[in-house]
Parts: structure tokens; C-alpha cells; sequence
């Protein structure tokens, strides 16, 4: 039994947590950012405590966009819970389809065919891309430049169109089965994609001249919200946020799944840690899964897309098992136990936004507001993908 | 000084290289479309809600053969299916529920189209899909064994009610062969 109500005119039962909690000296102002705030995207609420313009502490209020992922893991079969992962993150989908029909695979020691990895990664890149350019947008829209987001969107746009050809949805991707994919790519799928690639690479140097070297954004992401790479060892964050902190880890290279190891690609990595760092190093993946992509259309074989030993029940053996991608916020991990029936008896989603999130507490300190808005954007944060 | 001087200049220049990306967009044709006067044209490969697909010598007859996989599959349990055996009382029992993970392989080649002709076993009194649930995995096209769902693309759907999204897909079967007889006829 709550001995007051859990919500009263002093608010809710997190503000005066944090409130009674660090009762500093000073006038100082408790501040909710969110959840309902154009900076916070999604749902994420953050406290923070406001000495003038500066931020002394600040805390994130998670759970507003809970939908039991994991619980629902255990009530549905293998199949069934296909189209769930699409909507943990929504902004790249394909990861988590292949994080968990990669550990269902490996589970059971289902192979897949060679024309499904290459279709799994070109279609995997694309998506990636797809995430970064709408966080691009996104992150220059916080700071307060409004166009660049409509830049982004025009690309991105052809990129679903791409996209909807062999998945037939355009966001919430349900396309990975066990053993393969769901449909095969037409030659309208490799000619559109080639033209993309193509049109793209002269829109990245676009990009860098409407904003990257702009002045306004340089003051406003240099030195901001520096990540010494011990700290986001500390707190597990990985993807652009550990690599802009000079930390070269990327599962696609350090635990190779799929066909990834004879793909020529870099690991961009970042000097500070900052937020420009973590900016260009999501600019330079792009790049990289452009010449991903590209490598992947050339030696894509021909054969089936789909194992056709697949058994008509799914239903691995007794066991667990982890299976880990790079999605593009970071390591995306699904731990799966199967005590041999037809639905998973535990699931576990490791979503690489919650470890990201949480160095923003201590980066934010001392900061002032708006840096602290800034650096919120540069974690790339989806919020579905943190609660789950 | 002379810094601060450099850091300026190099500042200005970026803001007049980003007002020239601007400038040459500016110029650009338009890339939207104006909406509803004009309509978008990669409309064909999007995934709508399901409709059943009739044999090949009668438009009113669907392909159904009442297995009732895609009911047992679908994750939301939007599909309610009617059926019965010719001759007999009883209504097809429905399938032990979430027992089976079927997909059966989208072989092409293995699914041969069934004529009204042949003999089936079960036939279809009603299919029902509840649009408000569907999550447009597509897990039910590819669990039928023969072919008989297929994905509409209509995406202009809006309505004011749930009931809008309650489909009697064999209901819109029969209207759809109506209509196609109408334009035969016409």
C-alpha cells in the first residue's frame, strides 16, 4: 500500500525522489524535460535539477512506452513473435529481425543459405543507413536547424521505397525468417539500390557542406558532452557512442556473424568522445555501408533464399543460447532459453539505447541546458528500444 | 586577435557553403507530391491487408481449403474462419491453438492452382479479418499451402470506427467477382 498518493500538485513519485534526494545548497529548480518534449523524442523524461542555466544533476525516467517484449517472447510461438522485433526499434528494424532469427538459427544449427546472408546484409546496411540519416536529421533539428532534416528525408524516402520492394512495409520490417528470408530480391530491388548508391555518394559531401563544417553546429558539438572511453566502457555503451570515444568495437568485425568477415570495411572511430565525434563517426559509417553494399551486390550468389530444410515446427532443443549484431545504436543482443517446446522459456533483449542512455546522467553535470539537449541527441536514443 | 579574425572568416565562409546547397535546391524540381490531387506511384509492392484469392474457373469461389493454418498462425489472432464438411453437419474443428510454428516454404512451384471442379473436402462459409490487430507480418500468406491469401495494396484506408476495419473477406470476394462481371458485361 502507497502510505500518499502517487500523484499530487508536488508531483509524481520520481520528482520528489529526486528532489528529496540531492537537497543541495542554493536556489535551484527541479525541471522535467519530457515526456512530452520535442528534444526528448519519443517518450523519454528526464529530471534535472537547474542551478541558473546549469545542469546539476539529472536523472532519466524510463518505462512510458513499456509493452513487455520479453514477456511476450514466452507467450507466443517461435514464429509469432517474428513481427515483435520489428517494433523494438522501429528506425532499424532488420537488426533486431536478425538478432533474434540469428539466435533462433544458431540455437537449432539451422543453416542459411549464402544468397539469404548477402540479402540480410545489403538489406540490413540499407536499413542502417536509413536510421543514421533520420538521427541526422533529427540531431540538427534539436540544435535548432530546421532544413536539414527535409534533406534527409529525401533520401531516406528512397530508401524505404528500396526497401518496401522485398519486405512490403516501411518501417516496422518483419522480412527474416529461420533459415533465410521471406522473399527474394527482384532485379528492380538491385537496380534501384545500385542508383541509390550511386546518387548517394554525392550527397554525403552535400551533407558535410550544409552542415558538418557549419560554424553554428561546430559550437554547439565540439567540446560538448565529452566521453572519456573508460566511462563508456563503465556503463556498457557501445555502436557510435563507444566508438566516438576512440574505442574501435564493432560486433560486424570483432565477432563476425553471417558473411561480414569478407566484406573490406572501417571502423571509424572518434579522438574525444564528444558529441562531434560521435556526429562523424555515424557520418562515416554511412560511407562504409555504402561500400558494404556495394561489395555485397557484386558477389551476391545466386540459389535459394530460404533453407528449405526448414522444419515445419520451430521448435529448438533444450538449451541457450546468445547471439549478438550491430545495429546502429550499438551491440544488439538476444539471449534465448528453450526448454524444447514450441515457445521460448525465456527471452532476454539487450538493447544497446538503455546502456547508452544512462552515461547521460553524469555527462549532462554541470553542463548548461541546451549542451545537455545536445548531448542527448548525440546518443541517438529510441526510446521503444529502452523500455521495450 | 588574428585568430579570432581566422576563426571568423572560416565561420562565415561555412555558412555561405551551406547557403549555396541551399541555393541549388532551391532550384530543384519539386520531389513531393501534392496530396490528394496526386498520388504517389510505388504503391504496387506495399503490403496491405490480406484478401483471398478465387480458383481459376470461378471469381466467387475462393482457394480455401479450411486448413486453418494462417488462423492458428497469425500472432494477433485477427482471422475467424467458418467452414464446413459437404454433406456433413459438423463444422471444421478449429486447430489445437499455438501448437504448431508452420511456414510452409514459398515454393511457387508446389502450389498448383485447384479448379472449383475438383473435389474438396472442406468448403469456406466465412473469413473474417480483424484489421485492427493485424500487424502485417505476413505470416498467414505464407502458411497457406495453397496460395489463397494474398496481400491487397490498398494503403488509402482510414475510417472512423473499429467496425471500418472488421473485413468479411469472402463478402469482398463475391463484390470484387461482381464487379469484374459488370465490366465484362459492360
Amino acid at each position: 500500500m502507497l502510505d500518499k498518493p502517487s500523484f499530487s500538485l508536488d508531483g509524481d513519485y520520481y520528482s520528489s525522489r529526486f528532489s528529496e534526494l540531492g537537497k543541495g545548497e542554493g536556489d535551484t529548480l527541479v525541471l522535467n524535460l519530457g515526456p512530452q518534449h520535442p528534444s526528448t523524442h519519443g517518450v523519454l523524461r528526464v529530471i534535472v535539477e537547474l542551478d541558473g542555466e546549469y545542469v546539476r544533476r539529472a536523472e532519466p525516467v524510463l518505462g512510458y512506452i513499456h509493452r513487455m517484449h520479453e514477456k511476450m517472447g514466452e507467450v507466443k510461438t517461435y514464429v509469432q513473435y517474428l513481427p515483435n522485433m520489428g517494433r523494438v526499434d522501429y528506425l532499424h528494424a532488420l537488426a533486431w529481425n536478425w538478432a533474434y532469427v540469428g539466435a533462433v538459427e544458431k540455437l537449432m544449427g539451422l543453416e542459411v543459405p549464402s544468397r539469404a546472408e548477402y540479402i540480410r546484409v545489403i538489406t540490413c546496411e540499407l536499413n542502417r543507413i536509413c536510421s543514421h540519416l533520420l538521427w541526422w536529421g533529427a540531431y540538427v533539428l534539436d540544435l535548432g536547424g530546421f532544413t536539414p532534416i527535409l534533406y534527409a528525408f529525401d533520401d531516406r524516402e528512397i530508401l524505404m521505397d528500396i526497401l518496401q520492394i522485398p519486405t512490403g512495409s516501411r518501417l516496422t520490417y518483419c522480412y527474416y525468417r529461420f533459415g533465410g528470408v521471406s522473399a527474394d530480391l527482384t532485379e528492380t530491388f538491385l537496380t534501384q539500390t545500385r542508383n541509390f548508391i550511386e546518387r548517394f555518394k554525392t550527397r554525403i559531401p552535400m551533407y558535410h557542406d550544409l552542415v558538418t563544417g557549419n560554424m553554428i553546429l561546430r559550437g554547439r558539438c565540439e567540446d560538448i558532452g565529452a566521453l572519456p572511453a573508460e566511462m563508456a566502457r563503465r556503463y556498457g555503451a557501445t555502436g557510435p557512442v563507444l566508438r566516438g570515444s576512440g574505442v574501435a568495437y564493432d560486433v560486424r568485425r570483432v565477432e563476425p556473424y553471417s558473411v561480414y568477415d569478407q566484406f573490406e570495411f572501417d571502423i571509424p572511430v572518434g579522438k574525444n568522445g564528444d558529441a562531434m565525434d560521435r556526429y562523424d563517426v555515424r557520418m562515416a559509417e554511412m560511407e562504409q555501408s555504402v561500400r558494404i553494399i556495394e561489395q555485397a551486390l557484386n558477389q551476391i550468389p545466386d540459389g535459394p533464399f530460404i533453407n528449405p530444410d526448414v522444419p515445419d515446427r520451430i521448435m529448438p532443443p533444450k538449451g541457450e543460447v546468445y547471439f549478438a549484431v550491430e545495429g546502429a545504436r550499438g551491440k544488439i543482443g538476444v539471449y534465448l532459453v528453450s526448454d524444447g517446446t514450441a515457445r521460448p522459456y525465456r527471452l532476454k533483449l539487450r538493447a544497446p539505447g538503455f546502456s547508452n542512455l544512462h552515461v547521460f546522467a553524469e555527462l549532462a553535470q554541470g553542463t548548461i541546458l541546451a549542451d545537455a539537449v545536445s548531448i542527448l541527441g548525440s546518443l541517438d536514443l529510441v526510446i521503444p528500444e529502452i523500455d521495450r | 586577435m588574428t585568430t579570432t579574425i581566422q576563426k571568423t572568416m572560416k565561420g562565415l565562409w561555412s555558412l555561405i557553403v551551406g547557403l549555396k546547397v541551399t541555393g541549388k535546391e532551391f532550384c530543384r524540381p519539386w520531389i513531393t507530391v501534392h496530396y490528394p490531387r496526386q498520388e504517389v506511384t510505388n504503391l504496387d509492392t506495399f503490403r496491405g491487408h490480406i484478401d483471398l484469392v478465387p480458383v481459376l474457373d470461378d471469381p466467387e469461389k475462393p482457394l480455401c481449403i479450411v486448413c486453418r493454418r494462417c488462423e492458428e498462425v497469425c500472432p494477433s489472432g485477427c482471422i475467424r474462419i467458418e467452414g464446413h464438411v459437404p454433406g456433413e453437419e459438423k463444422e471444421v474443428p478449429v486447430r489445437q491453438l499455438l501448437l504448431v510454428s508452420n511456414i510452409s516454404l514459398p515454393h511457387s512451384a508446389a502450389r498448383e492452382p485447384i479448379c472449383a471442379t475438383d473435389k474438396t473436402l472442406r468448403v469456406l462459409d466465412g473469413f473474417s479479418l480483424n484489421y485492427n490487430l493485424c500487424s502485417l507480418c505476413g505470416l498467414c500468406v505464407q502458411s497457406c499451402p495453397v496460395s489463397s491469401l494474398t496481400f491487397s495494396s490498398d494503403v488509402y484506408l482510414a475510417g472512423a470506427s473499429r467496425k471500418d476495419f472488421e473485413f468479411d473477406l469472402l463478402q469482398r470476394l463475391i463484390d470484387r467477382a461482381g464487379s469484374t462481371k459488370l465490366k465484362k458485361a459492360a
